[in-house]
């Protein structure tokens, strides 16, 4: 179970990078295991708003449909748009070809809620 | 090409001309389409629509038939679904040509037969539920549960209590459950499930309150366990004034034993199509009653059938009801489906029903028993009509439910539901219902053990199965990513093919 150590995560599964112009945010490698083959996602309109927490996206696939949560508070400034064709980005790649939404936080000190990627593997050893 | 797999189309079957009918000649003058339908409607090109002889279409049907799979073929143990065996006689009862060939404008003192068979149909259902009244307009399970929400709306609204905007549901519950409460325009609030399969009612005490306009609820739940606190929950739910939904998916585990009515709830719903033996048949047509509470029945859809007891008893549609919520389908429901019910219900009879549902609960226990020895058994409590195993042993070896289910279909057996419900992980939902021998069990439970030997022998068997069924492992995710919606799809050009 690949955990990059230069990134952040959120408890439900999402991880965060953070860049110049925005954060990228996608689905663990841990999330996109369990979801098995993803079929669909369905991705939020540029300019939406999002509190921490708050459902932003959905992803089907064969076994089940599950919410995407935005793991800091922000708007949507970009969104993986080749997921519409091509959904399977997400399970081949998930921290780069399959990143879903790029977010212009509405306030950075909420990064620092998130876990570090040894704090992420603690939890996913305790949860299994 | 391989002649057992190729099955054309009826679209790539038949040729120009060929035809299983002529008509006399006319005996009136032919009259110019366009001087029938104005010119803006009419087509430029024929509709290809494919010519074939009666015979082609006979062997197409037949064919397609023959490569299905149906409880006259085999076992076919489908959790949450009751694949229970249809008696025939359901069937000769709904062609009877006094029910067939009814027409809904029909005036109402020639179908006196039709619409006391709706009454006293409702009647039963109402014993059977231990509620007032009901209708049976809605035309499916989930149709029922959107009519009920929409009942329960309309009640807060009664009462001045809008701010009721939210529905409780477990996280054990069909998916249909929080569909039709967004759909009717509530939030969906989940309760989660305590260790012993059944409602949390600590987590429920703390979600329940002013907000609340009700609970959906289907007990036994789709882990086949029936709630042992049903009482507490429904109990707390009334007191702070929401209202009681029973998903009746299950109601075949309860039949004559206990009534969703004494157990608190205000409005049930029946699938006809699973406790009430009639078709599955092909997404359709089904029927999903539901029976309410006293209180409720103003707000139900129009229109009721009531009896008029002048001289002679007669029967007639109320339309004239000005709290109703209003029509829900057109005409009332889907009768002929109600026909089967009713014959069901009168062929059985009380006691019928209550050996049906005892007998259900024993096989699904007899195969738990048996069955646990191969397969992890999440919550091993007494069940109900169904339970729910694991394939977690097998998911260690790299096997999971799925290709235990495919190699099911190499049985001859139709898979179970897997992968639900949600809270068990490689779930394998098996509903034996009560209408199999105790030989079939018998046979399911050596072709289970034979799997789960499989699994840790020849794990490549199972992962590439089934091998004997008309077409092998098909690719359900390329299905589904990338869907062929449009037979014509291959013209040049026409993108739609891939579905985008």
């Amino acid at each position: 179970m690949k955990i990059p150590a230069d990134l952040r995560y959120a408890e439900s599964h999402e991880w965060v990078r953070v860049e110049d112009d925005g954060v990228v945010v996608g689905v663990t490698d841990f999330a996109q295991d369990e979801m098995g083959d993803i079929v669909f996602a369905e991705l939020p309109t540029i300019g939406a708003e999002y509190e921490k927490g708050e459902g932003m996206a959905v992803i089907e696939s064969v076994k089940a449909v599950s919410d995407i949560y935005a793991p800091i508070g922000g708007k949507v400034v970009a969104i993986n748009e080749s997921l519409n064709d091509s959904p399977e980005l997400v399970n081949d790649d998930c921290y780069g070809e399959g990143w879903l939404v790029k977010l212009a936080p509405s306030n950075s000190e909420e990064l620092n809620t998130l876990l570090s990627a040894a704090e992420y593997g603690t939890q996913l050893e305790s949860e299994a | 090409m391989s002649p057992r797999k190729e099955f054309p189309l009826l679209m790539e079957r038949g040729a120009p001309g060929r035809r299983a009918y002529l008509l006399p000649d006319l005996d009136v003058p032919a009259q110019p389409l366009k001087d029938l339908i104005p010119g803006e409607y009419l087509r430029e090109e024929p509709a290809p629509i494919p010519e074939l002889s009666e015979l082609e279409v006979a062997r197409h049907f037949v064919g397609l038939s023959r490569r299905n799979h149906g409880v006259d073929v085999g076992f076919y143990p489908l959790g949450s679904c009751t694949m229970k065996y249809n008696p025939k006689v359901n069937e000769d009862l709904a062609s009877l040509a006094g029910f067939a060939n009814l027409h809904p404008y029909q005036p109402e003192e020639t179908v006196q037969g039709a619409l006391q068979l709706m009454y006293e149909l409702e009647q039963h259902l109402c014993e059977i539920a231990g509620l007032h009244r009901a209708t049976l307009t809605p035309a499916a399970g989930a149709h029922g549960e959107l009519t009920g929400l929409m009942l329960i709306k309309a009640y807060h609204h009664s009462l001045g209590q809008d701010e009721r905007d939210e529905i409780i549901i477990p996280d054990a519950a069909h998916g249909t459950n929080p569909a039709s409460a967004a759909m009717c325009g509530y939030k969906v609030v989940e309760v989660p499930s305590n260790e012993r399969g059944g409602v949390s009612v600590k987590d429920l005490e703390r979600l329940v309150g002013p907000k609340t306009a009700g609970l959906m609820l289907t007990n036994p739940n789709t882990l086949g366990l029936f709630d042992e606190e049903i009482l507490a929950i429904t109990d707390m739910v009334r007191a702070a004034g929401g209202l009681l939904y029973y998903d009746g998916a299950n109601a075949n585990a309860i039949l004559g034993k206990c009534r969703p009515g004494d157990m608190g709830f205000d409005i049930v719903h029946f699938n006809l199509h699973k406790t009430f033996s009639t078709p599955h048949g092909g997404g359709g047509p089904g029927s999903g009653p539901i029976a309410v509470r006293d209180m409720l029945v103003p707000f139900l859809p129009t229109p009721v059938v009531e009896k008029r007891e002048d001289r002679r008893a007669s029967y007639f549609l109320d339309y004239d009801r000005p709290s109703a919520i209003g029509k829900i389908k057109g005409f009332y429901g889907n009768f002929l489906v109600m026909v089967r019910a009713y014959a069901y219900i009168r062929t059985m009879g009380p006691e019928g029903l209550r050996q049906a549902s005892e007998d259900a609960v024993l096989s699904a226990n007899y195969l738990m028993e048996r069955l646990r020895e191969f397969y992890h058994l999440p919550y091993p409590r007494i069940c109900m009509h169904e339970f729910v195993l694991s394939a977690s042993r097998q998911k260690a070896l790299g096997v999971a439910a799925q290709d235990v289910a495919k190699r099911l279909l190499d049985y001859g057996i139709h898979a179970p539901t897997v992968y639900f419900p949600l809270i068990v992980e490689e779930a394998l939902m098996i509903e034996p219902t009560e209408t199999e021998p105790k030989a079939v069990l018998d046979e399911f439970i050596d072709i289970m053990a034979a799997i789960a030997k499989e699994a840790e022998e020849s794990p490549e068997q199972l992962k590439t199965a089934p091998h004997y069924t008309v077409v092998g492992r098909l690719d359900e995710t390329r299905a589904a990513r990338h869907p062929v919606l449009r037979w014509r799809g291959a013209v040049e050009g026409d993108t739609t093919r891939d579905g985008r």
